[in-house]
């Protein structure tokens, strides 16, 4: 339809039906409003779900990234750092982190954080997947009802971090040995609890804390006994190579080990308040029946004791009783000689029943009585002697046993502390032997004898040459005439030679001549007559009839 | 200068769908078409409320849009959620300065140049202002040609999110600012449909 210049009336044209619908257009502000609704929704949750803001000093902020590192409680996140400074005195790293709100209760005053790293060490690998995340914030909750919003961070990370069920330990060593937070406990062999911490005390001691865990701290008593597992144990007894150690973990990182300690121990541990235990060497150290206090000896010996270091054991009678703690060298005025003066530390305990004994006698009551004691025993012929240990390590220790042979010493019971006499050791004696040894095969007249014997060979080769060039061609003739006639006589002898044949013939003539011969004899006995008359003829049938008829009938 | 009379002085009104001419017998009730049945708007009712609503609406869904994470990363370098401010900055960062400008063109530029030119529209169509008639049309024309261009950022957290599922090396999934986003760009192209662009040469008699 053409719009023309004129407008037309409005009767031209049709109408359009009205319809009266204007309320639905005006639905459209519920878009805005849903949308406001949402919008504030959102934020309402947000702020109700905004957790509480948290400052952590750390050391060092080493990976510590604002936005993505996450703080993470047992592996769930439950934060998110916002913010990394400097403190005001730039000492330390001071990470914001926001938190969520169901976090909130970890936090506690004595809540503990640190940044975890990858840590890899012989007893365990952890924080690995951190290599390619990056750092996060571990978190232990505490035990405290205060809660607090700054915290101290630590370097690093608590040996536990998720607080299992256990009991926690205090052990005291003189030194820790090769312990690293981590290392294993061991309960006969099985891993029941970790090094926690170790701590280096104002007095020079360690205290090591090791957690045990849940069912295994039942095993825990007034009597166990701790001592260092780390290394490898390995023994040359009576019944063959022992090797012990407790794992490989331990042989790399240390350990520790518990077990249930002789029971006469329990006085002695008892004492120990509340979950403190005395860490020992090793499990020999561990297992002995407490060695009471140490007293201490002198000794004087006259003789080089190259050999015997500090630690060599001292033995009554064959038993360990102590070890030597430190050597000296002395000088004597009157003789101008020096001495080795050897201080060692016993355990009269460890004489163990021999202990008692004495004790009961009342010998153990003070300094005076057991050093009065000590010199009835000296008198006795007791004596300090270094003795060898070991033939193919040349080491010594110092043996206490009764030498009644010994010449006569003096004891001053006053000194302290006790000086007991000593004797020369038997390996000495040993190298005297040898020594006189040695000197008889120097003083024999060997050279002479050299000489002696050089000119009897010098002689012996002189005769065999005289025997070369002199006996042994007529030596040669001989023999080749001795074979000539051996020649000859074989020929001589053979059967087919003229003389054998001349032989056989002359012998079987000679036979047959004494045939007639015996005949002849045999007839002169019959006719002795015959010898006279001359030999008559025979009656030849009965000759045998007839000869014996003439013989009965003489 | 010629005076180019509205169909409203002549007391007309064409059906948009078959171009009959009826008569404005009433001017601002709705009617219908006797011939073809469709409506008949003399202008487009409601045109600036609704404008108005559809706005309001994309203004307000803008702020969850930008603070709330739309895209959540999670790999073997550790997880994150990003936001799209974020993550222009971190493009921009990393040195990827065309990704960022883009991003930026695509998520910030455009929905406020659509806020800002709709408003505008809005405020001087209710003055019935005769200032710049023809450019504020282009305005409009441009305001309804961008409009789907912001879905740009959309469609690349539709496609991480479909294409990055590695499991363990990693995984992208879309967030909740997304949908607020997704929802300013789709009540701003409504709110630019529902203004009638005739409104601007309505002139003040």
């Amino acid at each position: 339809m053409s719009a023309s210049l004129t407008p037309p009336s409005g009767d031209e044209l049709p109408t359009p039906v009205v319809q009266n619908r204007r309320w639905i257009p005006r639905l459209v502000w519920v878009v805005p409003i849903a949308a406001a609704v949402i919008g504030i929704s959102l934020l309402i949750k947000n702020w109700e779900n905004a957790g509480p803001r948290i400052t952590i000093s750390f050391l060092s902020g080493e990976g510590v990234q604002v936005g993505k590192t996450l703080v993470k409680y047992r592996d769930v996140t439950v934060g998110r750092v916002s913010a990394v400074g400097l403190s005001a005195d730039h000492q330390t790293v001071l990470v914001s982190a926001d938190l969520s709100k169901d976090a909130a209760s970890l936090l506690k005053a004595d809540t503990q954080f640190w940044i975890v790293r990858p840590r890899i060490g012989v007893g365990s690998v952890s924080g690995l997947s951190t290599l390619l995340s990056g750092v996060y914030i571990g978190l232990k909750t505490g035990t405290a009802t205060l809660s607090e919003s700054h915290f101290m961070g630590l370097e690093n990370p608590p040996a536990l971090s998720h607080g299992p069920h256990g009991r926690e330990l205090q052990l005291h060593a003189a030194r820790a040995g090769s312990l690293a937070i981590g290392a294993p406990v061991y309960f006969r062999q099985f891993q029941v609890g970790r090094v926690i911490d170790e701590n280096l005390l104002p007095d020079g001691s360690t205290r090591v804390s090791v957690f045990v865990e849940a069912p295994y701290d039942g095993f825990l008593k007034p009597e166990t006994r701790f001592w260092n597992a780390s290394g490898i144990d390995v023994r040359l007894g009576a019944d063959g190579l022992n090797v012990q150690t407790e794992s490989l973990a331990a042989v790399l990182a240390g350990g520790l080990a518990f077990d249930d300690g002789p029971t006469e121990a329990v006085s002695a541990a008892a004492n120990m308040p509340g979950e403190e235990f005395t860490l020992y060497k090793n499990e020999a150290e561990a297992m002995a029946p407490p060695d009471g206090d140490p007293r201490y000896i002198r000794m004087r010996f006259a003789q080089a004791l190259r050999g015997l270091d500090v630690g060599a054991p001292i033995e009554f009678v064959g038993v360990n009783i102590g070890s030597v703690v430190a050597m000296d060298l002395g000088y004597e005025r009157q003789d101008k000689t020096f001495p080795v003066i050897v201080t060692a530390k016993v355990y009269p305990h460890r004489m163990g029943q021999a202990y008692s004994v004495l004790a009961a006698q009342g010998h153990t009551e003070s300094e005076e009585t057991l050093a009065a004691f000590v010199g009835t025993l000296v008198s006795r012929g007791l004596r300090a002697q270094p003795r060898s240990a070991s033939l193919l390590t040349g080491k010594l220790y110092i043996a206490l046993d009764f030498l009644p042979a010994s010449p006569r010493a003096a004891f001053d019971a006053s000194i302290r502390p006790l000086e007991l006499p000593t004797v020369n050791g038997t390996f000495q004696q040993l190298e005297a032997g040898v020594g006189r040894l040695v000197k008889k095969i120097n003083d024999l007249p060997l050279e002479q004898i050299a000489a002696d014997l050089h000119t009897d060979l010098n002689d012996l080769h002189e005769t065999l040459s005289e025997l070369h060039a002199h006996v042994l061609p007529n030596a040669v003739d001989t023999l080749s005439a001795l074979h000539r006639t051996l020649d000859s006589a074989d020929r001589t002898l053979d059967v087919e030679s003229p003389l054998q044949r001349g032989l056989a013939e002359t012998l079987s003539e000679s036979r047959s001549t004494l045939q007639a011969v015996r005949e002849f004899a045999d007839y002169l006995d019959r006719h002795p007559d015959a010898l006279l008359r001359g030999r008559r003829p025979e009656k030849m049938p009965q000759r045998p009839a007839a000869a014996l008829s003439t013989e009965a009938k003489p | 200068m010629t005076v180019l009379r509205q169909s409203l002085e002549l007391g007309l009104t064409l059906c948009r769908t078959c171009g009959l001419a009826v008569s404005r017998a009433s001017l601002e009730s709705d009617g219908r078409c006797p011939r073809c049945q469709s409506r008949i708007e003399h202008r487009t009712p409601f045109s600036t409320e609704m404008t108005l609503a559809w706005l309001i609406a994309g203004i307000v869904l803008y702020i969850p849009a930008n603070l709330l994470p739309v895209m959540h990363t999670s790999g073997l370098l550790g997880e994150a959620d990003s936001t799209i401010l974020g993550g222009i900055f971190e493009f921009w960062r990393s040195g990827d300065w065309d990704i960022a400008l883009l991003i930026f063109i695509a998520s910030v530029a455009v929905p406020f140049t659509k806020f800002i030119a709709i408003g505008l529209l809005l405020v001087t169509v209710r003055n019935k202002s005769r200032w710049q008639q023809h450019q504020r049309t282009a305005l409009y024309r441009i305001v309804e040609f961008i409009g789907y261009w912001s879905m740009l950022d959309v469609i690349v957290v539709a496609l991480t999110s479909a294409l990055m599922q590695f499991q363990v090396l990693g995984t992208a999934e879309p967030r909740a600012g997304i949908a607020f986003f997704c929802g300013v760009v789709v009540v701003t192209m409504l709110s630019a449909l529902s203004f009638d662009p005739r409104l601007i040469w309505d002139q003040r008699v």
